[in-house]
């Protein structure tokens, strides 16, 4: 309320000579499902640039735009979509300012090309008709042009037109239709609007900006707006309605049934756990053995020392663990950007927001949280598609509570050892029962704790939830590869620099102090040298801490060599036990682990301590890739710190509880 | 009567959006504009958020929601 509207731009004729000498920035907006991102990707093509606006979790797109007669490409800016100038979340605050200039870090626009999808006219010029009436020069590239004409809706460009003030040029992105035709048409406004200042404007119907308004003046001067908008709309076009239900209507009846829908949707995710759980396994296999064989390569051919350990156990180490992350990402994008671009996303959360809703989460929640089964870090990537932040947020703080594939190697291992041939009646085995338990523990954990937070940290009062289904498309191809493009740079780039450093600092604490070799051979020297590293002291020295959790120091250093990841505690514990650190050859770690003892001969591990050890791995943040996604989504390091602080206070008091209450009930 | 009310597959007009300042600006400028015409084409499987279509286009909005919009019945013959 306390902001003054900005009077319309009116720049000096000296000013865009100026601009236009140099290049043109042009802000590309429109309604959410328009059709804006086919079309900046048919403009820029490759030449893309992902950031996040400063300060805030949005991401911002921006790319280059050829321009014909000579001139120097445009820098065009792909906003978030928004539905009105009166933002209600904040991507649309942020594309708001940019269209308003009045972000500060960012040039205002020089034009506005507002995608308005043909198929849906009314409700997109509502945007559109906001935006020419801030004064500045305005675009209007009419999207889905072969949907319209396919569904016999006859739009004459022309007179829309002359009602509007403004070019109105069809397009149809993803076959370059009219893309020539709308450059030029910006590149004429720019030109016109140079000479001929101040310009006509033909529809002053309200200021743009309404806060100085009350909730009445609003009401009846948007009911104003609407009224405009039908009139041009009903005399530019002629509709064909055959009166029977459209085709997205006819799909919707089977997807979203009662009892088909919510069938679908389990395939669906069942299609999509399969393929990030068990199909990536196979490339992440593959890279792991490149990067295996490199670091022999390495080890082979450079001298013996620190700095081959460094560059094989540190650097190239490292590097594999980022890029075996790329196949699940690649996977889960793959899925996510055909659900989103064929309008499904929108029926997923339609059908599952009153189960997400007792938790106090939107239904777009649903598909990042199954996601992070498989694994977290692509799981809170997929969280983008929730607009609220606080939803957001909260989603993201509990996907790392989803049992991901990191941590059954940890749950094998300990039923391997210490659970192994039990069974429940005869016929059901406790380590499945066990690893039930865990999935199980790990959602009502979740829900627990997202229902806290949106009662505390995260409380807001409830964003309407007003989504639209959009109608089924077919995905465009151009659209699936970039996303592909886009997450996998930015993963790489963003997240990928922070795992690497992480994952070399966690080397450093196993490297150093360096032992000297012994004549008792490599293997026991291995050993050696961690039990007397900085990791191997800091287990010392985290024993007390961690005593009443059934845990000693040995398994304190694969406590902390396992912020890393999950599973590398295994090759820990292999090296710590002098098992030699094979981690495929399980038996005989199995046996050390059983055969460990105290120092007055009491056994280290019982299976109590195997449960207590378990229910650390689910609910603590015991990876650092988690870490570094989430530090990169929500652009701080707050939240991705508060969230380790959190998760290991919350894995000390339940292994505290199960072992000591274990321990009370008689348990061993 | 609210829209929350209105069984499937019947077309309702909008009289009146009375919710608080931000949701009710949200729903009209998503066109909900006392005078259109809306369709409830079904509830969720779980009963709820609803769909419905306005303006030819779909929407999904939760029962709390669609409470606070006012709509009256008109005659069949009225509406499509």
């Amino acid at each position: 309320m306390s902001a003054i509207p900005q009077s319309p731009c009116h720049c000096t004729s000296e000013s865009i000579a100026l601009d236009f000498h140099g290049s043109l920035t042009i802000a590309l907006a429109g309604n959410p499902n328009a059709g804006k991102t086919s079309l900046f990707n048919s403009l820029t093509g490759l030449r893309q640039k992902v950031a996040n606006y400063p300060g805030v979790t949005v991401e911002s797109k921006s790319g280059l735009w050829p321009l014909p007669h000579q001139l120097p490409p445009a820098r065009l800016i792909d906003l978030p979509g928004l539905y009105s100038l009166d933002a209600t979340s904040l991507d649309e605050e942020i594309a708001r300012d940019i269209l308003l200039g009045r972000a500060k870090e960012i040039v205002s626009p020089d034009v506005i090309v507002v995608a308005v999808d043909a198929t849906n006219l009314v409700r997109n010029l509502y945007l559109a008709t906001q935006l020419i009436d801030t004064g500045q020069r305005v675009v209007i590239a009419m999207t889905m042009f072969d949907r319209a004409e396919r569904s016999q809706l006859k739009i004459n460009t022309e007179k829309l037109s002359d009602a509007l003030g403004v070019p109105v040029v069809p397009v149809v992105a993803k076959r370059r239709r009219g893309l020539a035709e709308l450059s030029d048409a910006v590149v004429r406004s720019v030109k016109e609007r140079a000479e001929n200042l101040p310009v006509r404007r033909q529809v002053a119907l309200v200021n743009a900006d309404q806060r100085e308004f009350d909730s009445a003046q609003r009401h009846s001067a948007l009911i104003k707006r609407y009224a405009f908008i039908e009139r041009i709309v009903s005399e530019a076009v002629d509709t064909h309605d055959d009166g029977r239900p459209s085709l997205s209507e006819r799909i919707d009846r089977v997807v979203t049934h009662k009892l088909f829908g919510p069938l679908i949707l389990l395939l669906v995710m069942l299609l999509v756990f399969q393929a990030i759980f068990s199909w990536a396994n196979v490339p992440m296999n593959l890279i792991d053995q490149v990067f295996g064989a490199l670091a022999d390569v390495a080890r082979n051919h450079l001298p013996a020392g620190i700095l081959t350990d460094l560059i094989t156990d540190g650097i190239i180490a490292g590097v594999g663990g980022v890029v075996a992350f790329l196949p699940q990402i690649l996977m889960l994008f793959f899925f996510i950007s055909l659900l989103e671009d064929s309008g499904y996303m929108a029926r997923a959360a339609f059908l599952t927001d009153r189960l997400m809703r007792a938790v106090g989460l939107h239904g777009k929640a649903f598909v990042p949280l199954l996601s992070s089964f498989a694994c977290a870090v692509p799981g809170i990537m997929a969280t983008r598609t929730i607009e609220n932040p606080k939803d957001r947020i909260a989603t993201i703080m509990i996907a790392p509570f989803m049992s991901c594939s990191a941590r059954l190697p940890v749950y094998t291992l300990m039923i391997a050892a210490f659970f192994s041939g039990q069974k429940v009646l005869g016929v059901i085995s406790v380590g499945a029962l066990i690893i039930l338990g865990m999935y199980v523990l790990g959602i009502a954990v979740a829900v627990v704790v997202a229902s806290i937070m949106k009662r505390t940290i995260l409380k807001a009062p409830a964003p309407p939830f007003v989504m639209e289904l959009p109608p089924y498309r077919l995905p465009n191809p151009g659209n699936v590869a970039h996303a592909l493009l886009t997450r996998s740079t930015v993963f790489l780039k963003r997240a990928g620099t922070v795992i690497l450093a992480i994952s070399i600092i966690l080397w450093a604490l196993v490297a150093f102090p360096r032992a000297g070799s012994s004549p008792s051979g490599p293997e026991a020297d291995k050993t050696a040298q961690v039990q007397n590293s900085f990791a191997g002291r800091a287990g010392r020295l985290i024993e007390p801490a961690i005593r009443p959790l059934g845990f000693d120091w040995k398994i304190g250093i694969g406590l902390i060599s396992s912020f890393a990841a999950r599973e590398t505690i295994i090759s820990t514990l292999s090296i710590v036990y002098n098992v030699g650190d094979n981690s495929d050859d399980k038996s005989s770690l199995v046996g050390a682990l059983q055969n460990a003892k105290r120092a007055d001969g009491s056994k280290v591990w019982t299976p109590l301590t195997g449960l207590s050890l378990m229910i650390f791995f689910l609910l603590a943040c015991q990876c650092m890739s988690t870490v570094a996604i989430v530090r990169r989504e929500t652009n701080s390091w707050r939240w991705p710190l508060f969230m380790v602080g959190y998760m290991l206070v919350l894995a000390y008091v339940a292994s505290f509880v199960t072992y000591q209450g274990g321990h009370l009930l008689g348990f061993q | 009567m609210t829209l929350d009310m209105v069984p499937q597959n019947v077309t309702a007009r909008v009289a009146s959006v009375a919710a608080t300042d931000a949701h009710s600006l949200r729903l009209m400028e998503m066109g909900m504009i006392p005078g259109a015409p809306v369709r409830v084409v079904k509830a969720a499987p779980l009963g709820d958020p609803i769909h419905v279509c306005v303006r030819n286009y779909h929407l999904a909005l939760r029962r709390a929601e669609a409470k606070s919009i006012t709509v009256t019945l008109g005659p069949a013959g009225d509406l499509k």
